[in-house]
């Protein structure tokens, strides 16, 4: 009951943010949201662990956890560079 | 010693995540441990930056003190979202901070980001510059009560 | 029989506090002017609401290894959220997107802000 409602919260949160991505005007909106997105899942994952009485998801929630922050920072690192590895003495003129 | 220290946070954590103890497990956690303690070394990343253990006791009253200060301005946050009219006042300054070491200024730096309602946008030296969502919260962080209060966390190391 | 019905309405208060938190600052990303402020709504999400429900499925589980994953997903929360939070901000700058301020007491405008290397 409490996990169905908790569940849902997370759910109509997620399809908000997902306008928020849609909308964005710039390309930090649409990362921002893609962050949130992805701590939003965490929460999904846990949450309906719970419901469905397998906690055993937390595992891949906390795989996931890791990898959306080397998410955000490798999309950062792209769009302020325009490349994932540049040395540094050819790194473009901003 | 602080590789020993390392070396039982990290079999503890494989422990507290496996859940399954059969000898073969754990002599692989073993085994893990130890390939992740040759790289640690040969990375030269133990020292008291890359692995603050003496900063334990010290976060038993830091965390509960910033907890509380994210609940404060989480509801102050949650009630200027709610009002109809917006009511925000954008303002961006600067702080210096008073922590000596690194490790001083990024946890300063990051309880303030992780506080609703200010965030840290740059730092350069002990100069960092934040982005708060009102007049008074910049007004807060100005006011070196969290500022201080890192400070006397960051000592006790 | 009284403290585990303590236990219970105690996960659903934070059950409950940390689903509205969740959406609200959901809906403050909708609402927000411009990228600054919409990180404000965004770390209403990951620090308050994620908190929150975690320890109220933490009360549901009790002392077990369940307990200690939702610790560690805390503790994951309490480190990557501000550091990702401050790179958008500072990637954001970097770009000349100029947030829209009711007041400026920065000492030196024009200086690009420096790397953090933490």
């Amino acid at each position: 009951m409490m996990f169905m409602m908790a569940t849902l919260a997370v759910l109509i949160a997620m399809a908000l943010v997902v306008i928020r991505a849609m909308r964005g005007p710039t390309v930090f909106d649409r990362v921002l949201a893609g962050n949130v997105i992805g701590t939003l899942a965490i929460l999904l994952l846990a949450v309906v662990g719970f419901l469905m009485g397998r906690p055993e998801w937390l595992d891949i929630a906390l795989t996931y956890g890791l990898l959306n922050l080397i998410s955000t920072l490798a999309v950062l690192k792209f769009f302020r560079h325009g490349d994932l590895a540049f040395l540094p003495k050819e790194a473009p003129k901003q | 010693m602080r590789t020993l220290s390392l070396g039982l946070v990290l079999f503890a954590f494989w422990l507290a995540l496996s859940g399954h103890y059969t000898p073969f497990l754990i002599s692989v956690g073993g085994v893990c441990v130890v390939f992740c303690l040759w790289i640690a070394q040969r990375m030269q990343v133990l020292d008291p930056e890359g692995h603050p253990i003496g900063m334990l006791p010290g976060t038993l009253t830091y965390y509960p003190w910033l907890a509380f200060e994210i609940l404060k301005s989480s509801l102050a946050v949650a009630k200027i979202i709610l009002a109809p009219s917006l009511p925000i006042s954008p303002t961006m300054t600067t702080v210096t901070a008073r922590q000596k070491t690194p490790v001083g200024i990024a946890t300063f730096g990051n309880s303030i980001t992780l506080t609703p309602s200010t965030l840290t946008t740059g730092i350069s030296g002990n100069e960092i510059t934040i982005h708060a969502l009102t007049r008074e919260a910049a007004n807060d962080v100005q006011s070196a009560r969290m500022n201080s209060r890192v400070t006397q966390f960051e000592g006790r190391t | 029989m009284t403290l585990e019905l303590l236990i219970q309405s105690a996960s659903w208060v934070l059950l409950v506090v940390g689903s509205v938190f969740v959406v609200i600052g959901a809906v403050g990303l909708l609402r927000m002017p411009d990228i600054y402020t919409r990180l404000h709504a965004a770390s209403l999400i990951e620090t308050l609401g994620a908190g929150c429900l975690l320890l109220g499925l933490m009360l549901q589980a009790g002392a077990t290894l369940v307990t200690l994953k939702l610790v560690a997903i805390f503790l994951l929360f309490l480190f990557t959220a501000p550091v990702a939070t401050h790179a958008v901000a500072q990637a954001a700058l970097h770009q000349d997107i100029q947030p829209r301020l009711a007041e400026d007491r920065r000492t030196q405008v024009d200086a690009p802000p420096e790397r953090e290397g933490a």
